[in-house]
């Protein structure tokens, strides 16, 4: 058992045990916690395979980024895990849904031991890290050359997102003017005004 | 060296446990970090599978999905604090009709 499969098993174990706790857990923000634990442990794993600049990505962009509107949504909502769901949603029961996901996994699973993917199979085994494997260079260099097009579509979508948010989140469109009024002293005058 | 199928074999239980959040969880903010789950243990999928065929591209796919991941972030998040502002509550079998 050398350092690599010990880095392997650690962090696979580490990655696992946040999923699970984040989904088995009651307060949303300890489960926003696991997940980043689990994400980390993800990351390690990306730079093991070579990923360094998607290993930094998941870490900057996700636990850092994404995994904050997270939280911040949980503390504008105020939730702290004492709502009441209460017992089983009505048509299927939790037992049985959570034994059609295990049945899922397990199919999974035997799907991948039982295919192509044996250690003996010509990609089973992985060969040296070639030079410069997941590099920001390298991975720029594809990016702004063969998937140009997606790249730029990406942003797109991305704008188009924040204003969809925006959009969402602004509320009825009375209470905004009135903000907005009282912001830039427009009410007071108007209250001026009518008297 | 491990191989690939160990990496492959993570991102499955990963995925596992992102259908069961999805399936059995009625939180909806805990819902939506299963979902993010599941697209992450895809993500390593594409990276163990361009590791071992020695290209690059999937490394380019697992940054597009990130983006629309947080795209998905963004947007969910808008709608939850839409759906709280209506309803008062983040249990989902409480969402249960369209218009109200």
């Amino acid at each position: 058992m050398n350092l690599d499969t010990i880095i392997f098993l650690v962090s696979a174990v580490v990655a696992v045990f946040g999923g699970t706790m984040m989904i088995a857990q009651r307060n949303p923000v300890l489960s926003v916690l696991y997940l980043i634990l689990s994400l980390v442990a993800q990351a390690v794993l990306y730079v093991q395979l070579g990923a360094l600049f998607l290993g930094a990505v998941l870490i900057i962009v996700y636990s850092g980024a994404i995994l904050v509107l997270f939280l911040f949504v949980i503390m504008l909502l105020n939730l702290r895990g004492s709502e009441d769901f209460g017992h089983g949603s009505k048509p299927i029961s939790g037992v049985t849904k959570f034994v059609l996901a295990l049945l899922f996994v397990f199919e999974l699973i035997a799907i991948v031991r039982t295919s192509l993917l044996q250690a003996d199979s010509p990609i089973g085994m992985m060969t040296a890290v070639p030079v410069d494997f997941g590099s920001v260079k390298a991975v720029a260099t594809l990016l702004f050359t063969k998937y140009l097009y997606p790249f730029e579509l990406a942003g797109v979508l991305l704008l188009a997102a924040i204003v969809g948010a925006v959009v969402m989140t602004k509320g009825p469109e009375d209470e905004g003017a009135g903000a907005t009024d009282e912001l830039y002293g427009i009410a007071d005058k108007e209250a001026e005004g009518e008297k | 060296m491990i191989t690939l199928s160990a990496y492959v074999v993570v991102a499955m239980v990963l995925f596992g446990i992102g259908v069961i959040g999805v399936l059995v969880s009625r939180n909806v903010i805990i819902l939506f970090m299963s979902v993010e789950l599941m697209l992450n243990a895809a993500n390593l999928t594409l990276i163990a599978f361009s590791r071992a065929l020695n290209v690059l591209d999937g490394h380019v796919f697992v940054f597009l999905v990130l983006t629309i991941a947080a795209a998905e972030a963004a947007v969910g998040l808008a709608m939850v604090i839409t759906l709280f502002r209506n309803r008062e509550t983040v249990n989902i079998d409480r969402y249960n009709i369209l218009k109200w």
